[in-house]
């Protein structure tokens, strides 16, 4: 199986401080991966990486069948290319309506010109309420989304990824501030997400991590320090040492 | 949930429908088409806060509704004016000199022409020879294409330049007001073709309408205004209306997160920002025939800064707000300024309006800005129950053991 998105080597100082030291990651076009590390270990640089925010100094990142570099390219192209975000702290438009939230997700042309006349047809329309009410929010659609609980906002963040239809999805700590009941939910959709695209997870609780059941990353001050499965990579003693044991 | 466009925007009909019965209002009562009741120079004034209200529309796109706080688009409108006003000015000086070389046994050549118009406009700054920017001067046709031309070049390029280098928020109000300032500057030397400080005068007078008045020049103009407002307004809903507003207004509460969503937020911002300008260029080409005089000093950054309080006392981000407020300040404005509001003796002072206005103003934009956030078009919210979202409550979550507030408000 060839690899979705191939970072290989990979560094980037900040004011001397080496947030990203030589990593290399792969995942698979239908692949759920945890990445996981303690505070400071690079998980959101490398994020910011993938996504366009943040420019490594060195190493390449490529991503699809024909090894589209996405150095070169802006984050609205590299989000257009097919990479998605979900950001720790629901970052939904407030002062907008859950329908516009997702209006404005949903996969379409992007330039200024088509997106002026574009006008939803009934499909669109279908499509949004059918994404409202995979993630509960059916009846929500006219509310602003500043109106809604913090749950509900993930919930809307989360069906605005589906509506990009993102061929990767970049999910950072997804449960925090969730319930046990929402947290079920979120594991469960995860999962079958990783079916159809590739889902990197990062996340701080192991339990939540216990529950994806997949391949692990481990992140330890910029590059990976071991991979596997959660039973393997929490017997290797460099692990506990770092992470676990604290 | 499909409807119309005019269905989604009540506002415009509503907008347009006010519009018009002002309009009408106004012609019966002019002296031209009308009983008399107004003054020409009233109408005038009535006619230029038209175009005031067109170019704070253009403001609050960029400003209200994609959050770009820009402080140059009265450059925009005032370098509106000067493309107008150099036909204007030429045409006219033109028949003069058509006139007096009537007499002369040779008719007069081309060249003997411009040689006379050159005189008559710039001996003021002692320059001989017609400024190359003036080659087009004798053409209405070009001259009017470069009211949307050079402005939408302008900004094109200026934004281009910003926005690409990722300047924001208040660097990027400062930026604007130094592109305000330096053009400013360049515009009061004498050697910038646009006859220095002097400006451009006599616009109010129309080449080839001599035989027209005043009076129902006045009212003319008035219409155009009246029609400019009309289609800007018009324009501008369709622009916030659907999801490209929806973008703007994306942009302004969180740009990163839209650029994740595969927007390129540059190109929008860009295109917001020079189609504001061409609207600005437009209205000012309007404006400043009616005021009939242009220098320099019409492009001094606090011209924008005004502009912004306007928009900022009639409420943000409602185009009928960016309009109200432009109405109601600019004209009691006119009205403390112009002389005609009453002193106050205060016995050991006497306040004269005149000096104190600016203080009155100060003192409102302070208060609006503190206590009443959305402005004269907050009104009409309340009035519409467009109340902003109350964000607490106690039924959080979509299914039963989901987060309280206490525990959502940490």
């Amino acid at each position: 199986m060839s690899a979705l998105l191939e970072v290989s080597g990979i560094s980037v100082s900040f004011d001397g401080f080496r947030a990203i030291n030589n990593l290399s990651f792969s995942i698979g076009p239908a692949e759920l991966r945890a990445v996981i590390g303690p505070n400071g270990a690079g998980k959101t640089t490398f994020m910011d990486i993938v996504t366009g925010k943040t420019k490594p100094d060195s190493g390449t990142v490529t991503f699809g069948e024909k090894a589209l570099s996405l150095l070169k390219l802006t984050e609205a192209q590299i989000a257009q290319a097919g990479v998605g975000r979900k950001f720790q702290r629901p970052t939904v438009f407030e002062d907008q309506t859950v329908q516009d939230n997702l209006i404005l997700a949903l996969k379409a042309r992007r330039n200024p010109v088509a997106v002026l006349f574009w006008r939803p047809r009934q499909a669109d329309l279908t499509r949004v309420e059918e994404l409202a009410a995979q993630v509960g929010l059916a009846g929500a659609l006219p509310r602003k989304a500043g109106e809604l609980s913090h749950g509900q906002k993930q919930w809307l963040e989360i069906a605005m990824l589906l509506a990009q239809e993102p061929r990767l999805l970049l999910v950072d700590e997804p449960a925090a501030g969730m319930t046990l009941a929402e947290r079920e939910q979120t594991t469960a959709l995860l999962v079958d997400l990783a079916r159809t695209r590739a889902v990197v997870v990062v996340e701080h609780d192991m339990e939540f991590v216990r529950r994806l059941n997949c391949k692990v990353t481990v992140l330890h001050e910029g590059s990976v320090l071991a991979e596997g499965t959660l039973a393997h990579v929490t017997k290797d003693q460099q692990v506990i040492d770092v992470y676990l044991g604290r | 949930m499909k409807q119309s466009f005019i269905a989604r925007n009540p506002s415009i009909l509503i907008f347009l429908g006010a519009l018009a019965i002002f309009t009408l209002a106004v012609t019966l009562l002019s002296s031209a088409y009308g009983v008399d009741f107004l003054s020409t120079s009233f109408i005038k004034t009535l006619g230029k806060t038209l175009c005031l209200c067109l170019v704070a529309i253009a403001m609050d796109l960029i400003w209200g509704y994609a959050g770009i706080l820009s402080l140059g688009h009265m450059a925009f409108f005032a370098l509106g004016g000067y493309m107008v006003g150099m036909w204007l000015m030429y045409a006219r000086t033109e028949t003069i000199v058509l006139a007096s070389l009537q007499g002369s046994v040779l008719p007069a050549t081309p060249e003997e022409v411009v040689e006379g118009v050159t005189t008559q406009i710039f001996g003021v700054v002692g320059a001989s020879d017609l400024p190359p920017i003036w080659s087009f001067a004798h053409s209405l046709p070009i001259q009017l294409l470069l009211v949307v031309v050079v402005p939408g070049l302008l900004a094109l390029a200026f934004g281009w330049l910003a926005f690409r280098s990722r300047v924001t928020g208040v660097y990027l109000s400062i930026l604007t007001q130094a592109m305000t300032l330096a053009l400013a500057l360049y515009l009061f030397q004498n050697d910038s073709g646009l006859r220095g400080n002097n400006g451009l005068s006599g616009l109010q007078n129309i080449p080839g309408l001599d035989d027209v008045g005043q009076d129902a020049l006045s009212v003319w103009f008035f219409w155009a205004s009246a029609a400019a407002l009309g289609g800007g307004y018009v324009i501008a809903a369709f622009l916030v209306s659907g999801k490209f507003g929806s973008v703007l207004r994306a942009i302004r509460d969180d740009e990163q997160r839209v650029r994740f969503l595969g927007y390129s937020v540059e190109s929008y911002k860009l295109f917001i920002f020079t189609l504001t300008a061409i609207i600005a260029a437009i209205a000012g080409a309007l404006y400043y025939p009616q005021a009939g005089i242009i220098n320099p000093a019409e492009l001094a950054p606090i011209a924008s800064i005004y502009l912004a309080v306007w928009v900022a006392i009639g409420g943000r981000g409602r185009l009928y707000g960016a309009v109200i407020g432009a109405a109601f300040v600019s004209l009691v404005s006119s009205w403390f300024t112009g002389g005609r509001a009453p002193d106050i003796p205060l016995g050991f002072y006497t306040i004269q309006w005149v000096d104190w206005w600016l203080v009155l103003l100060g003192l409102s934009f302070v208060l609006v800005t503190l206590y009443a956030p959305r402005g004269f078009g907050g009104l009409f919210d309340r009035f519409a129950r467009r109340v902003p979202p109350d964000r607490h409550g106690a039924d959080l979550g979509p299914d039963t053991g989901s987060l309280q507030q206490a525990e959502a408000d940490k």
